[in-house]
């Protein structure tokens, strides 16, 4: 947490040169500690792979994730296709390739709607405090009562079933967390000197929210960004494989598998590709926003 | 204590309200007309419509419908499904001990691989046996649980026919699922117990207990555990609640006849009354849940109650 105060914090006592200075140095040691160790390169690569793979998805599928060509009806994995075919005939590994794209933007979208329900919450609750706080967080805790992700269960019932109220659901099941991260932060945040300071040369609210605050209260909010990202894309593909997220033919990949399972027993290939993609895509996000909470902890970084 | 029991239970009685309302709001909330919705869009006569909407008391202000739920619901009734035209508190009654069955022996396996493995890391840390059950912990935090679920169908019932392949409800068929939810929760459940049992090792009184020359056994068993399991506890209570909406999920895979299987196809009918029934008795479950790790966290430190 430090890295981010020292970069923004006390700034304008800094010459403007010594500043960049800072701020590189401070970017640079961060980036050496989140690739230091395995888990972090791992996750970075995984990551970056993903979107490789997302980018070009549409040029080296050798076919198109939705054509149909029933006499080649659940192939198994062969030169032709590389994962086998399923039970109309589609190409198992385009259609897994262009899952990708699906499954980064589920986890974009998602963690973007948590962080700007979630942030914008939570530092309303903290900076106003008083009542507006005990309302905020009372329905937070309402939020927080419902286990896992049943409250996007509850909002994708309401919504009804498509992959786009399955992002809107997952992002708003998330929010709670960040609220209350946030919450407690901009609490701490806005006792520092310098937010006094901004208050008596008459900044708004809203100014000292944005600059004197919000940055200060970054680090922690970008942790829980990267750690909520996977439990995104593995809530989301939750819902598309109960029927509730995306919808066919698209080929994401809980309902690659939901359609699949009925063909457990002759073409298992049904299951396991799409599966795999979706436990090294959560993998290599946890591996990454571990890395991320452990570079962003300069306790663990001096180590 | 007591008073400490009634506090918890004091603060829970708004949350609960909250909960209760929320439900409550799903149905008002839905866009679109909800008769419309039961019948999918289709036409419908408009005599038809009319008493349906009637007999839901749809033509009623909303504070009465509000206050005709919370009745309802503290007398019991949670309305009537739609597509069974059973009451909602029947059909749950029906599957809900199964859930209990599973989300318990779930929370066994659970437990029992996460406190071994992370008792096991601590000890050994740094060790190849600290370096497997913290990659498998990773994998089983990244593992989606339909996959594993259908993985696990696939090797050991379709396969070795060890096991029956769908919809058993005998003992039997309750391994796989329980598993299958066990598993993935222990993976949470490790990571804790290593860290909380780090943290107590290095403890004066750990230190000293191995001064006075006992067995590192000893130490573990008899010192060091114990104090571990303290914060553990807590994040049992929070996992019972990932077990409860995961069984929804490995229900469904199963077809292990329980709330979860029975919301999933609810969900896929639009059945509104069942639905909100069936999310309002699993966050009252958890609610509770989350009551009685408290009052177990107050009774295992005696600290927090005094607080």
């Amino acid at each position: 947490m430090v890295y981010v105060r020292e970069t923004t914090q006390g700034s304008a006592a800094i010459p403007v040169t010594e500043q960049r200075w800072r701020q590189r140095s401070g970017a640079r040691d961060f980036g050496r500690a989140l690739f230091r160790a395995a888990p972090g390169r791992i996750g970075g690569c995984i990551i970056l792979g993903l979107i490789v793979i997302a980018l070009l998805a549409p040029i080296v599928a050798p076919y198109s994730p939705v054509k149909i060509d029933i006499p080649n009806r659940l192939t198994g994995p062969s030169a032709h296709h590389l994962f086998g075919t399923d039970d109309i005939g589609r190409d198992v590994f385009s259609r897994v390739l262009s899952g990708s794209r699906i499954s980064l933007r589920v986890g974009l979208v998602s963690v973007s709607i948590a962080l700007a329900i979630g942030v914008t919450l939570g530092m309303i609750a903290g900076f106003y405090g008083g009542i507006v706080d005990l309302i905020v967080m009372r329905v937070v805790d309402i939020m927080l009562a419902f286990p896992g992700f049943l409250l996007a269960l509850a909002i994708v019932a309401m919504l009804g079933p498509s992959l786009t109220n399955a992002m809107i659901a997952v992002g708003i099941g998330g929010a709670s967390g960040f609220a209350r991260l946030v919450r407690g932060s901009v609490l701490s945040v806005k006792e520092k000197d310098y937010v006094t300071a901004a208050h008596v040369i008459g900044a708004t609210n809203g100014r000292i929210m944005s600059k004197a605050v919000l940055p200060n209260v970054l680090a922690p909010i970008v942790v829980l960004a990267t750690l909520e990202f996977p439990v995104a894309i593995l809530a989301a593909a939750s819902l598309s494989f109960l029927g509730l997220g995306a919808q066919p033919p698209s080929p994401e990949w809980g309902s690659m598998l939901v359609s699949g399972r009925t063909y457990i027993t002759t073409a298992p290939w049904l299951i396991n590709f799409p599966g795999l993609a979706i436990f090294i895509t959560v993998l290599g996000f946890n591996l990454f926003g571990n890395a991320v909470r452990d570079a962003m902890d300069p306790r663990l970084r001096q180590r | 204590m007591a008073v400490y029991i009634a506090r918890r239970l004091l603060l829970l009685l708004p949350v609960w309200f909250g909960v209760l309302t929320l439900v409550f709001l799903m149905r008002v909330l839905v866009p679109g007309d909800p008769v419309d919705i039961m019948f999918f869009g289709q036409q419908t006569n408009p005599e038809v419509r009319a008493t349906i909407r009637h007999e839901l008391g749809l033509d009623r202000p909303l504070y009465v419908q509000y206050g005709k739920y919370i009745w309802g619901v503290v007398h019991g009734d949670l309305g009537t499904s739609i597509t069974t035209q059973r009451p909602v508190v029947t059909e749950i009654k029906s599957r809900y001990p199964n859930t209990v069955v599973l989300t318990l022996a779930s929370l066994t396996v659970a437990v029992s691989i996460g406190l071994m493995a992370g008792i096991l890391a601590a000890v050994y840390k740094d060790s190849l046996i600290d370096t497997v059950s913290m990659v498998l912990s990773l994998g089983g935090l990244s593992m989606p649980g339909f996959w594993l679920g259908l993985l696990l169908i696939y090797i050991f019932a379709v396969n070795l026919h060890w096991f029956p392949v769908l919809g058993s409800m005998s003992p039997k068929g309750l391994i796989l699922p329980s598993v299958t939810l066990g598993v993935i929760a222990s993976a949470v459940l490790a990571r804790i117990v290593r860290s909380s049992m780090l943290e107590v090792l290095r403890e004066d009184y750990i230190r000293t207990a191995r001064a006075k020359g006992i067995k590192e056994s000893t130490v573990i068993i008899q010192h060091a555990w114990k104090n571990a399991l303290i914060p553990v506890v807590t994040i049992i209570g929070l996992q019972f609640g990932a077990l409860l909406s995961g069984a929804f999920i490995i229900e469904y895979v199963f077809a292990w006849h329980g709330v979860g299987e029975l919301a999933v196809q609810a969900l896929q009918k639009r059945d509104f009354p069942l639905i909100q029934g069936i999310i309002l008795v699993v966050a009252t479950t958890y609610v509770l849940v989350n009551l009685l790790v408290d009052v177990l966290y107050a009774a295992i430190d005696p600290r927090i109650a005094y607080q």
